[in-house]
């Protein structure tokens, strides 16, 4: 069944209070889940307190900060820090979102933050999403055509082109997929909303020709039909995209192609 | 350790897209999903109207109730209105098995019990609606 407790060994604690910096009038609060696989603890909420005359201002930034002043064992991902590689995603002040595009001053209170919900945490912030991308690449994200490659490029109308915007943008953070309860309670066989919108982005190209097959692909009861528009995906998607009605569109193309 | 093996090795060695793939897509799911759409939309006329129904039976005693349920239009109301109810009633709970069940042999013996109660209860509803109808 459903499980709405966590296991005995990922019950959360409380962990470590960190010292404040010295020196400063402007500090902020942060509480991060922290977990080593090595240590054989429970998770736990260390409190740190960030130099804010000292760093940016998004919570990646604090995070940053944290790493390289305070505790060089906190671990998390980043990259691109400006909100296009989409490695920072994890779940500030109760939203999946990137800590990169969120401001701390957006924030009331301590900056609390967890990992992505419901997935495997490799350390700290650090999910393990092999499964999520192996979704992605189940639904085969490439141009699938029959016809001889043309010469030079396959064309496309400015009209068909506009048809992918609101779905090419999707950075692959998955703030979506985990923010979505039909996700966490089936993870292995229900593909998610990013991985369903990567395949209307693919399925409305209108330079490919494997759309039928593409819909073959996602008629199911679980990989398309377990999304119920509870819409948790559009309200998480820190690039303001909306996979539910990616997914509408793709139930929307199944029906028509019956009736 | 037991045997040669660890206990800590893994028990499968399949890639996280063959698990994905798994046995591929069940090519259904659509007939049910534009079922459930469908009733939707006529529910909300015929539950309306079941209610005004029900309101026109309060206080009559069996027999005139009983002549109510079983003049045509009446009738027929309420046989569109018991099929559409329990077929969106089947594929509604067959929809929270499904997503809140994981333990194969628990979700088919459910799946199975809300097929049985949900025809239980419609060809009851039928006969019965007929029953006054036909007088059988």
């Amino acid at each position: 069944m459903v499980q709405f407790t966590l296991p005995k060994n990922s019950k959360i604690t409380e962990g470590k209070s960190w010292s404040r910096p010295a020196n400063t009038k402007a500090e902020r609060e942060y509480r991060v889940y922290r977990w080593n696989p090595d240590d054989g603890r429970n998770p736990r909420i260390d409190t740190y307190y960030v130099d804010t005359d000292d760093c940016g201002p998004m919570v990646l930034d604090g995070l940053i900060w944290l790493k390289n002043n305070v505790d060089a064992t906190l671990t998390f991902r980043r990259s691109c820090r400006e909100g296009v590689c989409g490695s920072c995603a994890m779940n500030i002040d109760g939203t999946n979102t990137l800590a990169c595009t969120k401001a701390m001053s957006d924030i009331k209170g301590p900056v609390r933050i967890y990992p992505l919900p419901h997935m495997p945490v490799v350390k700290d912030l650090v999910p393990d999403l092999t499964n999520f991308y192996a979704q992605h690449a189940s639904i085969e994200p490439w141009l699938q055509t029959v016809s001889p490659t043309p010469r030079t490029e396959w064309k496309q109308s400015h009209e068909d082109r506009q048809k992918l915007d609101g779905l090419y943008e999707c950075i692959l953070c998955a703030c979506c997929s985990t923010s979505c309860p039909s996700y966490w309670w089936n993870p292995e066989r229900y593909l998610g909303p990013a991985a369903l919108l990567q395949a209307q982005r693919w399925i409305v190209d209108s330079r490919d020709e494997a759309t039928g097959e593409r819909l073959d692909h996602l008629e199911d009861p679980f990989r398309l039909y377990r999304c119920h528009t509870i819409m948790n995906c559009a309200k998480a998607c820190p690039k303001h995209l909306n996979p539910a009605k990616a997914i509408a569109d793709i139930k929307r193309a199944l029906v028509e192609r019956q009736v | 350790m037991s045997g040669i093996t660890p206990d800590s090795a893994p028990k499968h060695f399949r890639t996280a897209l063959a698990k994905v793939r798994g046995r591929g897509a069940a090519k259904s799911g659509t007939g049910d999903f534009w079922m459930q759409r469908m009733t939707s939309v006529a529910g909300v006329p015929l539950t309306i109207m079941a209610i005004v129904i029900g309101i026109f039976l309060l206080g009559r005693n069996q027999a005139a109730a009983a002549q109510i349920l079983g003049s045509p239009l009446v009738g027929i109301i309420m046989l569109l209105f018991v099929i559409c109810t329990v077929v969106h009633m089947k594929i509604g709970m067959q929809e929270i098995v499904v997503d809140y069940v994981p333990d194969e042999s628990t979700k088919l013996t459910l799946l199975l019990a809300n097929t049985f109660f949900c025809w239980s209860v419609g060809v009851i509803s039928v006969y019965a609606l007929l029953k006054l109808s036909f007088g059988l």
